[in-house]
């Protein structure tokens, strides 16, 4: 009994310290500016105020639809790549595969501090400095490891009988790829574009650096000097912060078994 | 199948050629270019930085010889300091809640789903956004501070992130003295772990390892000073509030890979570990929390080489210039592209890949190692 109470006491808690901040960006973001002060930062608002939300929308919405145009074109690119990369890795696997996979996947750990440099440059001179298709190749190819990983140990499960029938009917290897691999792919898709999605969407330190024209900021960029300005009342960082989390917030609610996978794919045996 | 035994083979390599050209040159060409230009002196000369066809020179070691014992970079060492203390409080609270978190979700409580969802639902977050909520939470006039007076409590004073205190101070001449002192424990720890496994070899070789370093550290080690004075570091307390916010970020991770542990743990073993008169206590300390070491030390990693990384979160609560919660992911930021000091903010960029890959490279081998057996 005792244990059962201690139990639930830990989760009303810890449930406690995971919303109190969803509350307070909630109300501070539908208080009206004036109503704004620290003492009475955890009461109610006295009357709900939309106006923030339509500021922080006008504001945004270019920076939404960066980052959106961004996020989906290199989600789909690099989770493409991801598929038939791990297609190879998983069936055809070659000599020398054992060292080239490890070497793939230290690019997914790495500080991009200690490639920035020369990024920076590399994408400047070949002009795309500043456009948001820099930005593109930059997500698509750091994204490679782990879309490559996920896919080859998704492609593992695919027995290789199966593999072989299809060959001694004559399949090759792109039949192969279209006729099995491909229709069985669907769950690994979607956890993939899921993982893609949430990561590129969230990044900041190559939209900060890469990116120089205001034109083309993500949301991530264009938050974080809304946020960091001293001026600004605080319901309108608090208004853009819903809306900057509201596609990842929504992907994960809706699909959360799939991002959890995702999640667990990144860290738990290649 | 072999290799390049018919055209099949060809494709697939073709097929993985791109992919390998892309990280081979964006991953390694660009680490090493990195490194060469860390050589260099590269922004030493303001005149120099910017221009089209700057005047580069070759002048070694020089760069970090200047991080690590230079009269101008301090900076970049209580950042080091700083790095130190965020990843230890942070991996230990990523672990102490995730852990607890698991254990309570695991004992079938009602509502599991929800709470479940709570727990995990930071992870979806950008850090930036994160880092905007908890930097409203920090105020030092608002947010947290004043939660005490809901339930007619005075208000908190602590500052948070403007907190300017700093605490547990040591020179950082002291520093080899306190690195071969705590690596020689662990070893000794090792030592005895071994020797109780019953590995005399093992236990033998580590134990004399640590007692050379231990020796080490009272003779050399305590005569090597790196800089010809006394210089201060510490625990900044403005870290506080960031390692806060982090944990709030990240530990339904760690909730989800000790969940996945736990619901691996067959029902069986428990019911043996009842019948033969164990507590719940003895069970968790006896069999399951063994069980889940091999996830401890997974989520140690990974989250250890994030809060090596972090940066993005800082930024968002801190600002970028914000002197007492710098990191050295963000020092080679500034230093970069707001200093233009670029052969300097090379080898920031390159220290901190070494501290990514000591974490890193062993636990890649150790995980792909039984694999390539197969």
């Amino acid at each position: 009994m005792i244990g059962r109470a201690l139990q639930y006491t830990f989760l009303l808690l810890a449930t406690l310290f995971f919303l109190l901040p969803v509350y307070l960006v909630v109300v501070t973001a539908f208080k009206e500016p004036s109503a704004i002060s620290l003492s009475t930062t955890w009461q109610l608002p006295d009357r709900w105020y939309w106006e923030s939300f339509a500021q922080a929308w006008n504001a945004f919405l270019p920076k939404l639809q960066n980052s959106f145009f961004l996020t989906v074109t290199a989600t789909l690119l690099s989770a493409v790549l991801g598929s038939l990369n791990g297609y190879v890795l998983a069936k055809w696997r070659f000599p020398g595969a054992n060292i080239v996979f490890p070497l793939m996947l230290f690019g997914m750990f790495i500080p991009y501090q200690a490639v920035l440099i020369p990024l920076f440059q590399f994408v400047r001179d070949i002009g795309l400095g500043g456009s948001l298709w820099g930005l593109i190749l930059v997500h698509v190819v750091y994204g490679l490891p782990i879309t490559t990983l996920i896919f080859r140990n998704y492609y593992a499960e695919i027995p290789d009988e199966l593999v072989e029938a299809a060959r001694i009917d004559g399949a090759g290897f792109f039949g192969i790829y279209r006729r099995i691999v491909l229709p069985l792919s669907l769950p690994g898709f979607v956890v993939v574009i899921i993982w893609q999605f949430t990561q590129i969407w969230n990044e900041f330190l190559f939209a900060v650096t890469l990116v120089s024209s205001p034109a083309n900021q993500p949301i991530t960029v264009a938050l974080a000097q809304l946020a960091g300005g001293e001026a600004v009342k605080w319901n309108l960082p608090m208004a853009g912060a819903l809306l900057a989390a509201l596609p990842t917030l929504l992907v994960y609610i809706f699909l959360g078994r799939y991002f959890i996978r995702g999640l667990l794919a990144g860290s738990v045996k290649g | 199948m072999r290799w390049f035994r018919n055209k099949d083979t060809l494709y697939g390599f073709l097929v993985l050629l791109p992919s390998l050209v892309l990280l081979g040159v964006f991953v390694y060409g660009f680490i090493l270019q990195t490194f060469l230009t860390s050589l260099t002196d590269w922004g030493r000369d303001p005149t120099q930085a910017l221009s089209a066809n700057p005047q580069i020179n070759l002048i070694g070691f020089e760069n970090y010889r200047e991080l690590f014992t230079g009269f101008v970079d301090a900076r970049f060492r209580q950042d080091l300091v700083n790095t130190f203390f965020f990843t230890l409080f942070f991996i230990l609270g990523c672990i102490g809640l995730g852990l607890g978190l698991a254990i309570a979700l695991d004992r079938a409580p009602r509502g599991e789903g929800f709470f479940r969802t709570v727990f995990l639902f930071p992870m979806s977050l950008s850090f930036i956004v994160t880092g905007t909520i908890w930097r409203w939470m920090l105020q030092p006039e608002g947010g947290v501070n004043q939660l005490p007076t809901l339930v007619g409590l005075p208000k908190g004073t602590f500052a948070w992130l403007t907190s300017r205190d700093q605490v547990w101070r040591f020179s950082w001449n002291d520093l080899p003295f306190f690195t071969g002192l705590t690596v020689g424990l662990v070893l000794l720890l090792v030592a005895i772990a071994a020797f109780r496994a019953g590995e005399r070899k093992r236990g033998l070789m580590a134990s004399v390892s640590a007692g050379v370093l231990f020796l080490w550290a009272f003779t050399l080690g305590r005569a090597l000073k790196p800089l010809p004075y006394d210089e201060l570091h510490g625990f900044n307390l403005a870290f506080i509030g960031i390692i806060l916010a982090a944990v709030w970020q990240m530990s339904g991770y760690t909730m989800a890979l000790y969940l996945a542990g736990l619901r691996g743990i067959p029902e069986e073993l428990r019911e043996a570990a009842r019948v033969d008169g164990a507590t719940e206590w003895q069970l968790y300390r006896h069999v399951i929390l063994p069980m889940l070491a091999p996830i401890t030390l997974s989520a140690v990693i990974i989250l250890g080489h994030i809060s090596l990384k972090i940066f993005d979160l800082v930024f968002a609560m801190a600002g970028a210039d914000n002197a007492p919660t710098d990191v050295p992911a963000l020092l080679m930021y500034l230093t970069t592209f707001r200093a233009n000091q670029i052969a300097k903010g090379a080898a920031i960029g390159m220290v901190l890949l070494v501290m990514v890959a000591l974490v890193i490279v062993p636990y890649l081998y150790r995980q792909l190692k039984g694999e390539v057996r197969r």
